[in-house]
């Protein structure tokens, strides 16, 4: 067995447009999936993450590049000989057929014999938990039931890999919540190699043992949610994952790490942590997170000693208490607003413990929480 | 109190009815459509109906005198063999527009978007010209010195110019040619409502394509396939004007039988009773069709 359940190979899509024209659906994207891996695509629409999965399961053909499963390259393999199986967006049940059929299909193309395509498929449908549905057509099942026959058509040929084109985009949240964890300890229990399409952030972070993020045909960043979330590698992964703000700047030292950036707005410089590829000069985001920021009362001068670089002056200009936190909008001048999530960690129904509009106060980026980013792609 | 009395008028008024009785509103709305069907599909139908019942008299008037005369007729041999003949030639062209149209629907489906209504266009530009003219120009084609046998003889590909028109088969030809569209236009539709996802979902579960089309495409198609062989078959089965022109009065259908009742033998009721029988057939092949399509899923399958 190969090191890696699918690979993609410098690999390009190319489609003409309406127009006459071309677009590189995928632009030259090259990543490893591991055997056993929850992998996550992540991205806006548009940015080629559909496109690349599709290729995987053979419904579209690399323009350049190869893709490679179970270490086999699949050149034009059509979709019926690949080891792999796919839960579409819209799901795709044959209308016509029950659950029983559905789910037995792929085992029928297979030729196993009819008591084991019998064993097999009430397995299936027991694991999804769909056990007394299998006569039922697909319309007379909820969304969600759906989407379980859906996992169980595909699952039941043990493929290498399993492809998943956002099949909970259709449910409403709550069911969506608890799908996603279902779907992760399914794929504990089955083992096998999960490639996910989503945009949703929230669902890849949740789920998945890595992630890339792509967008406009290009992965541009790897990594575990963790990683993604507290070092992204440019400014575009920082936006897209979580929440964040964002400051103008432009590299002025760089000590091991620790990068100083003159923020031109503010005359100022501030400390944060880099990307070692920057160059004094260069100009860059400062990124923090919401929940990072600490807030601090005007005159309160033990913050300003021990961190004083990374202090910003500014007014409260609206709160919205949200129960875990108090989102907190500053204006810290020039235009721009920072937003501030402080935890509600204290239980107290003083109003005194709590910002209001028109607080001033110091804004507060711990260096280390503080990162500077390219403004490109990394 | 003062203020019973407008509430229960306006109780009765015809405004709150309307507004609020659901049923009454249906009876409302449906009522133009219901006026008209009365008036011109089913008072005729009745008329028809009665009709058949009563005897022609000597000069080709309706004698109105109750008896089974004109169906005890139609059970002669000579007029059964014409009936089965049209059952025949009914279902060959509903079999032969399936052939014909379904490779030509699926094309168009599968087409781009933007190509579709040009290729609807042009199934459906042979309307814009009349029926005869059309069939006029078969005749121009499969006669012996017509435009087939022509080329085929330049080419050499026969010697002796080929005996189409006048024949079964070039009323079969006319009929084909005349019910294809009835046929494309449904298996159209419900051929481009199967989603492209459904395809793959099965090539994905490793279905060859031969094997996609006969187990996810052709059974997706049935309700198309349904409403086509409607639309062509009880047509056809009425259809005169065909075996009149391409036939060359040979071939007898039972639409001919009927048109010779009401025009030539100026005998009414018993072109009554023939249409009645043929009504009544068709409606017992299409409920049974149907019927039969409506569990046909699992049948295909």
């Amino acid at each position: 067995m190969d090191e890696f359940a699918v690979e993609m190979r410098d690999v390009v899509k190319i489609f003409p447009t309406p127009e006459g024209g071309e677009v590189a659906a995928v632009n030259h994207v090259t990543l490893q999936i591991k055997h056993g891996e929850f992998f996550s695509m992540l991205g806006p629409s548009g940015c080629g993450k559909t496109t690349s999965l599709r290729m995987m399961a053979g419904f579209e053909w690399p323009t350049e590049g190869e893709i490679f499963i179970d270490g086999a390259a699949m050149g034009r393999t059509p979709p019926y000989l690949r080891p792999i199986n796919t839960v579409f967006q819209s799901y795709a049940l044959f209308q016509h057929m029950s659950v029983f059929q559905n789910v037995a299909f792929g085992l029928e193309m297979e030729h196993v014999p009819k008591k084991e395509i019998e064993h097999r498929v009430g397995a299936a449908l027991e694991m999804v938990k769909l056990s007394g549905m299998s006569r039922r057509k697909p319309k007379q099942l909820s969304g969600g039931q759906q989407q379980r026959v859906a996992l169980a058509r595909a699952l039941i040929k043990r493929p290498a890999v399993l492809l998943l084109d956002e099949p909970l985009g259709a449910l409403d949240l709550k069911l969506r919540k608890e799908m996603q964890l279902e779907l992760k300890a399914l794929q504990k229990e089955v083992g096998i190699t999960f490639v996910y399409v989503t945009h949703d952030q929230e669902e890849a972070l949740t789920m998945s043992d890595r992630i890339a993020v792509m967008s406009q045909g290009k992965v541009l960043q790897i990594g575990t949610p963790v990683e993604i979330y507290e070092r992204p590698n440019c400014r575009f992964v920082a936006d897209f994952i979580g929440e964040t703000n964002f400051l103008k700047g432009k590299v002025k030292k760089i000590e091991r790490g620790l990068l100083t950036v003159e923020l031109p707005d503010f005359s100022q410089e501030i400390k944060g942590m880099g990307h070692e590829n920057l160059a004094v000069g260069q100009d860059v985001s400062v990124s923090i997170r919401p929940e990072k920021i600490r807030l601090e009362d005007d005159n309160n001068t033990t913050a300003v000693e021990e961190d004083k670089d990374n202090i910003l002056r500014g007014k409260v200009l609206a709160t919205a208490y949200v129960g875990s936190d108090t989102r907190i909008i500053v204006d810290i001048g020039h235009d721009i607003h920072m937003v501030v999530w402080e935890q509600n960690n204290i239980s107290t129904l003083d109003p005194q413990a709590y910002y209001v509009a028109d607080d001033k106060v110091l804004v507060h980026l711990p260096f280390e929480n503080t990162l500077v980013l390219p403004e490109g792609v990394a | 109190m003062s203020t019973d009395k407008p509430e229960l008028k306006r109780k009765h008024s015809l405004a709150h009815i309307l507004r609020e009785n659901s049923a009454v509103q249906g009876i409302a709305l449906i009522s133009p459509t219901a006026i008209y069907m009365l008036i011109f599909i089913v008072l005729p139908m009745i008329l028809v109906a009665v009709l058949s019942f009563m005897s022609r008299g000597t000069y080709g008037n309706v004698v109105y005198e109750f008896n089974f005369q004109n169906y005890v007729r139609l059970v002669d041999p000579l007029y059964f063999r014409i009936l089965l003949y049209s059952l025949g030639v009914g279902l060959a062209t509903m079999v032969f527009t399936i052939m014909i149209g379904y490779p030509l629907a699926y094309f168009i489906a599968r087409s781009p978007a933007r190509k579709r209504s040009f290729y609807l266009f042009l199934i459906l530009l042979p309307f814009w010209t009349n029926f005869i003219i059309r069939i006029y120009a078969w005749i121009m084609i499969l006669r012996t010195q017509g435009l087939l046998n022509t080329v085929l003889l330049d080419l050499g590909l026969i010697q002796d110019p080929l005996e189409i028109l006048y024949t079964p088969t070039a009323v079969l030809i006319g009929m084909v040619y005349e019910f294809l569209p009835f046929m494309v236009l449904p298996l159209y539709t419900s051929l481009e409502k199967i989603e492209n996802a459904q395809m793959e979902a099965a090539a994905d579960l490793g279905a060859r394509p031969w094997k996609v089309f006969l187990r996810v495409t052709l059974p997706l198609s049935v309700p198309g396939m349904i409403a086509g062989s409607i639309l062509v078959f009880i047509p056809a089965m009425g259809m005169f004007v065909v075996p009149d022109l391409m036939g060359g009065a040979k071939t007898v259908l039972v639409g001919n039988v009927i048109r010779n009742q009401f025009l030539t033998s100026r005998d009414w009721p018993f072109g009554a009773a023939a249409s009645m029988l043929l009504m009544i057939l068709t409606l017992a092949f299409t409920l049974y069709y149907t019927r039969k399509a409506g569990f046909g899923e699992e049948l295909l399958v």
